[in-house]
C-alpha cells in the first residue's frame, strides 16, 4: 500500500495512452454491465421467494386452452393448499391493437395471493366494489399518462363484449406499485380487471379460466400440492399441468431466447480484445520504463517487489477503468428501466454483477500484467541500465 | 427507413472518396509523397505487430458481434416476410392482433368463401383455406423430461396446400382427414423432440402419430399441422375457425376484395393480404435486434476507436525520427497525415474483412428461435449474414479507422522537425 503513490504516478506517466487505454477498459465494462444486468433478469424473473411458494395450474394442452372454472372449489381441498385463484388473458391493447397491455382478468382474491403487489387499502376496496375498476401498474399509468378516476377505453384483441363490439371502458380505481423491483419489475406494467365484470360482458367466456394460482402451506411440500392437482383432472378432456411460478417464468424465459449464449459470445469477442488491448499498453509501459525499473532495484527493491509493482500497476488500471464502466453502466440501466419499464427484462446493476465485475478486472488485470511483470522480475540490472 | 439512408450516404462517401484518393495519388506531386511515405509505413508493419495487431483484432471484433447481431434481427424480418404473398388475404375477426386470438364462427367461415374476388380450382371451387390455429405443449429437445416449450399447432383442410404453393413434403406423408395424425414443419422438428415420422407424441391426454415432416422456407416451418375438425375436436372449437386464407383471383383487386368482406353486415372481419399481415408481426422484434446490435456494436466501436488511437499515438511516436527526416528533405505535411491514415484504414479494414468472415463463417444458416410476437410457438429462424450486412460492417471499420487514425496523424504532421529529430 505504501507504494500507491509510485504505482499511481508510473500508471500516469504517459497520461494520454493510460486516459485511451481506460476509455477501452471502460466501454468494455459499460457493455459487460448492462449485458449482466439483462442475464440476471432473465436468471431472476419470477424467482422471487413469493414465487416458489406459488403455483400455476393451466391447461396441459396448451397455455391458450382454458380450463373449467368449477375445478376452483376441488383445487381448494387439495390438502396443503393456502389459497387459490384463477384469471384469465384479456388481450387488451390501448389505441391500436399492436400497442398491448398485459392484462388479466381477475377473481377478487387475486391480490391476496400477490403481496409483492401492493395497492392502498381504500384503492383495493374501490376496486372490489367497481364492476368496471381497473388497477395499473405505476409503469403503465405512466406510460399512457393515466391517473386515477380516468375512465379510459380499451380494446381486448380476444374477447368481443356481447354488442360484438372490441371496445370495452373502463375505471381506473388504483395503482399497483411492485414491492420488488428486480424480480417483480413485469407487476409495473400489469392492468388488473375484475373477473364478474369480465366473464358476463362478454358472450365468448362463460365460465372458463385461463389459469389457477395456488399458495401452499409449505414451500417443501409444493411438487407433491402440484402432483395432487393434477391428479384431479387426470384423463378428462381438460388435463392440466401445475408447476412452481418460478419454474414456469424460467421456462418461458427460455423459451424467448437463450439469453446466456448470446450474452457470453459478445463478452468473449470484448474480453478477448480488452485483454490484447490493455496487454499491449503494459506491455509499452514496461519497456519504456526499463531504465527506471533498474534503477529500482539498484536502490534494493526485490524482483518480486518489482513484480509485484508491475502487475499491481496493470491490475489498478483495469479497477480505475472497469469501476467507472459499471458505474456507468449503473447509471444507463436505471435510465432504461426508467423509459422502457419491464419491456426487456433487465435487473438493475446490484452488489452481485459488482462483485462478478470486480473479480474480472482483478482476473484481466493479472493476465494482461503477467508477462510484462515477469519481464520486469527478469530484468538484469546491468544490461536494463546500458539500455541493451 | 432512416439507417438505411444514411448507409448509402457512407457509402458515397467511402466510395467518392476512395476515387478522389487514387487519382490525388496518381496525378500529384504530393499526392506521389503520400504513396511513398505509406509504402514505407506498411512496409514496417511488421516490426509493430502487437500494435497492429491490436487494431486489426479490437476492429474484427466489433464487426463480428456487430453483424452477427445485425444477421438476427435480418434472418428473422426475412423469415417473417417471406411467409405470405401479396396475392393471398387472410380473413380474421375484426380487431384480432394475430390469428390464435380470431375466432370466427361456422357462419362466417362458410359466408367468406362465398365473397366474389377469391380464385377457383379446377373444379369451380374457391380457394380458400378456414384454419384454426393453437398451441400445443411438447417437450424440447436436449432438455430435462419437464422441458416443456410451445409450439404452434394449425387444423387445416386440403386447401391448405392451394393457398400456399411454396409447402412441399419432404418426409413422409400427408396427414389422413379425421385421423389422428400431424405432420410437422421442419424448425419445429429440429426443436422438439420427437417429432420425426412414426412416432407417437401427447397432445393432453390424446396421443397423435407423426406422418410427415413438410417444408416451405417460411414462419411454417415452425408449426405442426393436423385435420382441422380433428384439432377443433381436441381442443373443444366445435366448427369455429381462427382464420380463413384465400387465393385471390386478381392481387390487385385486393382492396376491392377487402371492401366488399367490410361492408357485409353479416360479417365482422379484418382483411389484410398474408405479406402485409407476417410482415406487421416481425416489425417490433426486428427493430429491436436492430438497435440492440447498433448499440452494442456502438459500445464496443468506442473502445476500438480508442485502442486505435492508442497504437497509432504509438506508432507515430516510434517513427517520429523517420517522419522528420521525411519533412526535414522537403515532404509536406499533407502526405504524411495521408499515409498515417491509409496505413490505420487499411489495418481497419483487414480487421473489417476478417470480423465479417468471422460473422460469416460462424453464424450464417445458425438457428435461433424465440417466441414470435403474433404467435403462440417457438418460431426458429436462421441468421443471414447477407453481402449488405458484411459491406455495413466494413463501413463500421472503416469509421473506426478513420476516426482513430485521424488524430494521431495530424500530430505526426504537427510535430516539430527539430523536437523529433533531437528525440531518441
Amino acid at each position: 500500500m505504501k507504494y500507491l503513490h509510485l504505482i499511481w504516478a508510473a500508471l500516469f506517466r504517459r497520461k494520454t495512452r493510460t486516459i485511451l487505454t481506460l476509455v477501452s477498459i471502460i466501454a468494455a465494462f459499460l457493455l459487460f454491465g448492462m449485458l449482466d444486468a439483462v442475464r440476471t433478469g432473465f436468471d431472476q424473473a419470477g424467482n422471487s421467494a413469493n414465487g416458489a411458494e406459488r403455483l400455476q395450474t393451466g391447461s396441459r394442452l396448451s397455455f391458450i386452452q382454458t380450463l373449467p372454472q368449477s375445478l376452483e372449489a376441488r383445487i381448494a381441498q387439495v390438502p396443503g393448499v393456502k389459497m387459490v385463484t384463477y384469471a384469465n388473458w384479456f388481450g387488451g391493447a390501448y389505441q391500436d391493437p399492436h400497442n398491448q397491455v398485459f392484462s388479466f382478468a381477475v377473481e377478487p382474491n387475486y391480490l391476496d395471493l400477490y403481496p409483492e403487489m401492493e395497492v392502498s387499502a381504500a384503492e383495493r376496496k374501490a376496486f372490489d366494489n367497481t364492476r368496471t375498476g381497473a388497477l395499473v401498474g405505476e409503469k403503465l399509468a405512466e406510460r399512457f399518462h393515466w391517473k386515477v378516476g380516468d375512465k379510459i377505453p380499451m380494446q381486448s384483441t380476444i374477447f368481443p363484449n356481447h354488442e360484438g363490439s372490441k371496445n370495452w371502458t373502463f375505471d381506473i380505481v388504483g395503482i399497483l406499485h411492485s414491492k420488488d423491483k428486480k424480480s417483480g419489475g413485469f407487476y409495473d406494467q400489469m392492468f388488473l380487471l375484475n373477473w364478474k365484470y369480465f366473464d358476463e360482458t362478454t358472450p365468448y367466456n362463460r365460465g372458463q379460466v385461463g389459469w389457477y394460482v395456488t399458495r401452499v402451506t409449505d414451500v417443501n411440500q409444493a411438487d407433491r400440492v402440484a402432483k395432487a392437482i393434477d391428479a384431479i383432472s387426470a384423463n378428462s378432456d381438460h388435463e392440466t399441468r401445475t408447476q412452481t411460478e418460478a419454474a414456469a417464468t424460467a421456462n418461458w424465459m427460455k423459451q424467448l431466447a437463450d439469453i446466456g449464449l448470446i450474452v457470453s459470445s459478445i463478452m468473449g469477442a470484448v474480453f478477448f480484445t480488452l485483454l490484447l488491448l490493455s496487454g499491449n499498453t503494459m506491455m509499452q509501459a514496461v519497456r519504456e520504463r526499463t531504465s527506471e525499473l533498474a534503477v529500482l532495484k539498484t536502490i534494493g527493491f526485490s524482483s518480486q517487489s518489482v513484480l509485484a509493482m508491475v502487475l499491481a500497476e496493470s491490475v489498478l488500471l483495469l479497477l480505475l477503468g472497469g469501476v467507472l464502466g459499471l458505474g456507468l453502466a449503473m447509471l444507463m440501466v436505471g435510465g432504461i428501466q426508467a423509459k422502457m419499464g419491464g419491456a426487456i427484462p433487465m435487473a438493475p446493476v446490484d452488489a452481485g454483477i459488482w462483485l462478478h465485475g470486480l473479480l474480472l478486472m482483478i482476473a484481466a488485470g493479472l493476465l494482461v500484467g503477467a508477462l510484462p511483470a515477469m519481464r520486469a522480475m527478469r530484468l538484469n540490472i546491468v544490461d536494463a541500465l546500458a539500455g541493451r | 427507413m432512416f439507417l438505411h439512408s444514411l448507409m448509402l450516404l457512407f457509402s458515397a462517401i467511402a466510395l467518392l472518396s476512395t476515387a478522389l484518393l487514387a487519382l490525388w495519388m496518381l496525378l500529384t506531386r504530393q499526392g506521389r509523397q503520400a504513396m511513398s511515405v505509406t509504402a514505407v509505413g506498411i512496409s514496417t508493419l511488421r516490426q509493430r505487430l502487437g500494435m497492429s495487431s491490436v487494431i486489426v483484432i479490437g476492429i474484427a471484433g466489433v464487426v463480428a458481434v456487430l453483424v452477427a447481431l445485425l444477421a438476427m434481427g435480418d434472418g428473422y424480418r426475412e423469415t417473417l416476410s417471406k411467409t405470405g404473398s401479396a396475392d393471398t388475404a387472410i380473413v380474421m375477426r375484426g380487431a384480432s392482433a394475430s390469428e390464435v386470438m380470431s375466432v370466427l364462427d361456422h357462419d362466417s367461415v362458410t359466408l367468406i368463401p362465398q365473397t366474389a374476388g377469391i380464385a377457383k380450382d379446377a373444379k369451380g371451387q374457391p380457394i380458400a383455406s378456414p384454419e384454426l390455429v393453437v398451441a400445443a405443449n411438447l417437450p424440447m429437445k436436449g432438455g430435462q423430461a419437464d422441458d416443456e416449450g410451445s409450439v404452434q399447432l394449425r387444423g387445416v383442410s386440403d386447401q391448405a396446400w392451394a393457398v400456399r404453393p411454396n409447402l412441399k413434403m419432404v418426409e413422409g406423408r400427408k396427414f389422413t382427414p379425421g385421423m389422428r395424425e400431424l405432420i410437422v414443419g421442419k424448425g419445429a422438428a429440429r426443436q422438439f423432440a420427437g417429432l420425426e415420422p412414426g412416432h407417437e407424441i401427447r397432445l393432453g391426454s390424446q396421443l397423435w402419430t407423426v406422418v410427415g415432416v413438410f417444408s416451405s422456407g417460411d414462419a411454417m416451418d415452425s408449426e405442426v399441422w393436423g385435420d382441422a375438425g380433428v384439432v377443433a375436436d381436441t381442443y373443444r372449437r366445435g366448427s369455429s375457425r381462427a382464420s380463413v386464407t384465400v387465393k385471390l383471383a386478381d392481387p390487385a383487386a385486393f382492396d376491392a376484395f377487402k371492401a366488399t368482406l367490410e361492408a357485409n353486415p353479416q360479417l365482422k372481419v379484418d382483411v389484410s393480404t398474408t405479406l402485409d399481415y407476417f410482415s406487421k408481426q416481425s416489425e417490433g422484434m426486428s427493430t429491436f435486434l436492430t438497435i440492440i446490435g447498433i448499440v452494442v456494436g456502438s459500445i464496443m466501436a468506442i473502445g476500438a476507436i480508442f485502442g486505435a488511437l492508442n497504437c497509432m499515438f504509438a506508432a507515430v511516436a516510434a517513427r517520429a525520427r523517420e517522419i522528420a527526416t521525411l519533412r526535414a528533405i522537403g515532404f509536406r505535411g499533407l502526405p504524411v497525415v495521408v499515409a498515417v491514415m491509409l496505413e490505420t484504414m487499411l489495418l481497419a479494414l483487414l480487421g473489417g474483412v476478417i470480423g465479417g468472415l468471422l460473422a460469416w463463417l460462424v453464424f450464417n444458416g445458425y438457428s435461433a428461435s424465440t417466441l414470435a410476437a403474433g404467435s403462440v410457438g417457438k418460431l426458429s429462424f436462421e441468421l443471414r449474414v447477407s453481402a449488405e450486412l458484411l459491406w455495413v460492417g466494413l463501413l463500421w471499420a472503416l469509421t473506426i479507422g478513420f476516426i482513430g487514425g485521424l488524430f494521431p496523424a495530424v500530430r505526426a504532421a504537427r510535430l516539430p522537425v527539430t523536437t523529433a529529430l533531437r528525440e531518441l
